[in-house]
Order: structure tokens, then sequence, then C-alpha cells
């Protein structure tokens, strides 16, 4: 065995930060149980993440103690609510590095963000007094890409419908990359938004999108990034992204469902005419017109997800202490490992990138003919949970020539031995149909 | 959950040697000819079923199709099952056929009416799957209908 010495004064393997998994899976009591007669192997962490007692604590102990609604109260209990509320704010504003809490609006998860830019865009292209940047018609043009979750194609195909602006996107590579080649053609002096995902939740592809948001600038229009799938295992930070927007969502978080971000620019939420009508969203209402509130409360209509804010918020403190760096170090290991083990098996072929450089612990694959409900199914009956079928992102499978894919996802509780009963999995799956 | 009691050597049998597989044109012109095209939206399987009659007798039930062992299976199992059959017999083994789906595996099902259909007992145990079996079946009384017999299935698979 040779041993490379990296030289001093460079970064050493040991100074990556780490952390214990063992007692990290400890907080987890779901990870306790068994699924078939075997242990809990739960590989679908991109589809939504476990989560973790100090979580469940806090949504109980809202529930339990502090329960009073949000914004409106002058008692004590809606006091201790609306803190405890627009204290998760400021926690996943600082999670994400956004320059104010303010920029932090709550959703119901990243779809909802999503279309309310998506209906921004709608309803300032209806008013001539709108800010120019929102204002959508023929001839104007919002850019995708072929790597995209529906939720992040459908709001755009509707929005193109409704304003006569036309939709083009990115094609993806064979080696399931971002086709870059065309962007100059692509964005352009027409182009209004570009909204692309961060991570790909099919393909684990993690995009370099620093280039786009040049280019973005350069032609004066937006940017949107869908970090769904990156919140949750990068470290992110929106003043290196240089996004515009960005849009995630609790529950693939540690987080509850129900409960999702939109966080935009300041300057550009405040020119964003309101989505949803209703409570809580407005200046001052007669009945013949209304005036509308500041963000982030504008897009804040009704009642919202109190108890599973303050559970996010219990969540990113939860993240942040283990530590987003380490966290990214301990998956990017275990897709090195995954990666290694899943070429031993024979007929096995990985949609998307092969080495684990600029993707995340997400490996979608086939497995010969077997149809992925069929692989997905034997490895349930031996505890091994993995998503099958088109992930809601039908157009990667249609790139690739599949109607459906086989996923395994890892997140901060996943162990090899995890991906070892994966394999070993798959090996008996080949048994049974082969 | 024992996983042979899903996959059955005959359901097995049948993905991987289905039996009258492909669109067929009608041998006989005068036969009223129709198909159905049925998508699973939640895992994207799909099939094509075509039935060719005369009103009175299913002359033939051609079909193709994209998807797991157990889509797979069921169309061929329906294409053994119903091809030649009167349409109201053919109707009533499709009703069967729904009613040990529906079942959640308490419905003893018969072989003399359901023949091999019997082996998808088990599957009605596995709620995610049921709909895979169904999706022939489904497409099958679309194409029916759309042929001049029977009506259009109101439960959607």
């Amino acid at each position: 065995m040779t041993t490379i010495t990296i030289p001093e004064g460079m970064p050493q393997f040991d100074d990556v930060p780490r952390f214990d998994v063992a007692a990290v899976r400890a907080d987890f009591p779901i990870l306790d149980r068994e699924v078939n007669g075997h242990p809990l192997v739960y590989l679908d962490s991109a589809n939504t993440s476990h989560k973790p007692r100090q979580v469940l604590d806090v949504l109980t102990e809202h529930y339990a103690r502090h329960n009073a609604n949000v914004s409106r109260s002058v008692h004590t209990l809606g006091t201790e609510a609306t803190e405890a509320y627009e204290g998760a704010r400021a926690k996943i504003a600082a999670f994400v590095n956004a320059p104010s809490a303010d920029e932090v609006v709550f959703t119901k998860n990243s779809t909802e963000a999503i279309n309310i830019v998506a209906y921004a865009f709608s309803n300032a292209s209806l008013r001539p007094d709108a800010d120019e940047r929102f204002r959508l018609g023929p001839g104007d043009e919002i850019v995708i890409s072929e790597m995209e979750h529906h939720s992040n194609i459908v709001p755009w195909q509707l929005l193109a419908e409704r304003t006569g602006a036309t939709l083009r996107w990115f094609p993806v590579t064979d080696t399931g990359r971002l086709d870059e080649s065309g962007l100059d053609d692509l964005v352009t002096e027409r182009t209004k938004i570009v909204s692309l995902v961060h991570m790909s939740n099919i393909l684990g592809t993690v995009n370099a999108t620093a280039r786009i948001a040049d280019r973005v600038r350069e032609v004066g229009a937006l940017l949107l990034l869908d970090c769904s799938q990156s919140v949750p295992h990068l470290p992110i930070d929106v003043v290196d992204l240089d996004a515009d927007f960005i849009v995630f969502t609790g529950h693939k978080m540690c987080g509850p469902t129900g409960i999702g971000v939109l966080w935009g620019r300041g300057e550009l939420l405040a020119a964003m005419p309101p989505v949803l009508g209703g409570g809580s969203m407005i200046e001052t209402v007669t009945m013949a017109r209304s005036t509308f509130a500041a963000p982030p409360a504008r897009f804040e209509a009704g009642t919202p997800p109190i108890a599973e804010a303050v559970a996010l918020g219990a969540a990113v403190d939860y993240l942040a202490g283990i530590g987003m760096r380490a966290i990214q170090w301990h998956e990017k290991e275990l897709t090195a490992y995954a990666l290694d083990a899943l070429a031993t098996v024979p007929g096995l072929r990985i949609f998307g990138p092969t080495v684990p450089v600029g993707r995340g612990g997400t490996i979608s694959f086939a497995l010969g003919d077997i149809h992925p409900h069929d692989v997905g199914q034997v490895l349930d009956s031996l505890g091994v949970q993995v998503r099958v079928g088109h992930h809601c992102a039908k157009p990667v499978c249609t790139r690739f020539g599949v109607p459906a894919m086989t996923r395994a996802s890892f997140y901060l509780y996943t162990t090899t031995e995890e991906i070892d009963a994966l394999v070993g999995g798959l090996e008996q799956a080949r048994k049974v149909f082969d | 959950m024992q996983l042979d009691q899903l996959y059955q050597e005959i359901i097995l049998d049948h993905y991987k040697h289905p039996h009258g597989r492909g669109l067929r044109d009608a041998d006989d012109p005068a036969d009223q000819v129709a198909e159905a095209h049925h998508v699973n939206p939640t895992c994207g399987d799909e099939v094509t079923v075509r039935v060719a009659t005369d009103g009175e007798v299913l002359h033939d039930i051609s079909y193709d199709g994209m998807g797991c062992s157990i889509s797979q299976a069921s169309a061929s199992v329906l294409h053994e099952l119903l091809r030649g059959r009167g349409a109201g017999e053919a109707f009533a083994v499709h009703e069967a056929f729904v009613e040990l789906m529906s079942g959640r595996g308490q419905v003893t099902p018969d072989e003399d009416v359901l023949g091999d259909g019997v082996a998808f007992a088990g599957v009605a145990r596995y709620p995610a799957r049921v709909k895979c079996a169904l999706l022939p079946w489904m497409a099958f009384k679309d194409a029916a209908a759309r042929a001049g017999v029977g009506a259009s299935p109101e439960v959607k698979a």
C-alpha cells in the first residue's frame, strides 16, 4: 500500500469535519424499527428525510405549551407563538446566509414557493404599473432545464400559457450533467427568468451555477434555484450563489411536512405583487380595495403552519449543530462507496454522474431489464426502502430512454452497511427475475 | 410479507413468456376494432389493449405495453382468459378479477372463472401493486366499450 503524504500547509484529510454517525442514528427513533422482519434500511431520504427526537420534541412542546395564533394576539400565548415562529424564520435565514430574516417567506413546500414566483409574474403581467422585471408577454422567455422536477416545469408551462411567453430549456448530457454549451443562445435579452435545479432529485447532479448566474446578470434576467435537494445536504449561501430566489422544503431536511421556504432578495420580494389574498397579508382593507403588507407577510396569507415552522427551526439547529460541511463530507464518502459497490452488480446501469464529484448522495439506476417496481418490491421484502418510478422527473427518464428508475438516496444517518444491504438485495432481485 | 405470495411462479411465467403480446389487426374485416391506452401516472407504466369483436364474441384481444412484472403478466393472463369468449362471459370474468383485486386479500378466487388469474390473489395484499394488476383490465374495458360492447369502467385504475 502506498501512502501519499499531503504537503504541510495544504488541507489534510483529517481536517475535514466529521461526526459520530452512530450517535446521530440514536437521535432518530424510526431507525430502530423493522420492516418485513428485517432492520429498516432507509435509502429514500431524497423523497423525505426522517426526523430526530429534537425536532419531534419541539413540535409536541409547541402544541403542548405555546399553542396560539401568530401576529394577531396581545396575550401571552400569542406572543410566545409569534416569537417562536419569527425566531424560526431568523434561524432559517442564518442557515442559508440570507442578509435579512424578512427575505424568508414560509410556504407549504418548494412547489408552492415556485408557484408564488410564477403567479407573481402572472399578476404583474396584468398590471401596467407593475415592476418591468416581472412583466411577461409574447416574445419574452422563461428558461428551465431538462433536469427539473415537475414542480419546476409545470408552473412555468402554465405561466407561459397564461402570458404568451416562450418556455425554453437547457438539455442534459449523456453523463447527466447540465449542457451549458448553448448558454449564450439560450439565455438572452429576451429571458426574464431562469429557473434551475441546484441538485437533481433523480440524477444526483449538483449544478455549478456560477457561469449561468453571470450570464443571467449580463442579460438582466432573474435567477431562481430549486434547492430542495441541496439545502438539506450541502452548506448553502445565497449570497455566494448570487441567486435572486431559492426554494426548499422542510421535510427533506429533518423538519416536518407542510413547511417550505421561498427566499428572495428583499428588494425583489418588495416589488412582487401578492399571490394569495387573505388575512395577515394586508396593510389596510376597505370594501372597495386593499393595500398590502411588506414581505414576508405579503406572501403568507392566512394562518401559517406555525408548529411546522418552529420545528423546522429546530431541524436547522440540529443540522447546524452537526455541521453542514461534515454532513456533506459524510455523504460524499457514502456516495463514493456506493458508486464502487453498485459497479460490482452485473447488469447495473447508473443514470447520472458515476464519479463522486459534482454530485450528491442520490443514485438512480436500472438493474438489467427488471422493472424498477419489481426491484423495489424485492428490496422492500428485505427491509430496504428505495424509491422507484419516474421520480416526478419524467423528462429525465425520457432523456435516458427508460420509463422508470430505481433510486437510492442517502443522508446524515446512512451507513455503508446499509449500502451493502442494498447491493445484497439487488442480487436477490436478479435471482427472482433472471 | 412473503415475496413469493406476490411473485407466484404463474406470474413470473407470464411475465417472462407473455401470451399473445403485440397489437394485431382483426382477422375478420367485418369486426369492430378499438383500442385504449392507459397509463399509471404514479409509476409511468403503460398498456394499450385492442379488442376485435363482432359485437357477440371477442375474437381477439391484443396488447402492448411497458411496465412491471405484475402489469405485464396481468395483460398476458387477460389475453389468455378472455380471447374468444362471448362478451357477457368476458365481463363476468372481468368483474371477478376486479373483485379479487379490490379484496385486500380477503376474497377467495374461483379458479374455474379466473384460471391463471387466481395467481394474483397475493397481489391484492399489496395496495401499492393493485393498480399494476388492474391496468390492462381497465384498458380492456375501455377498448371493449369503444368497440361497441359493454360500458366504460367507472373506476379508472
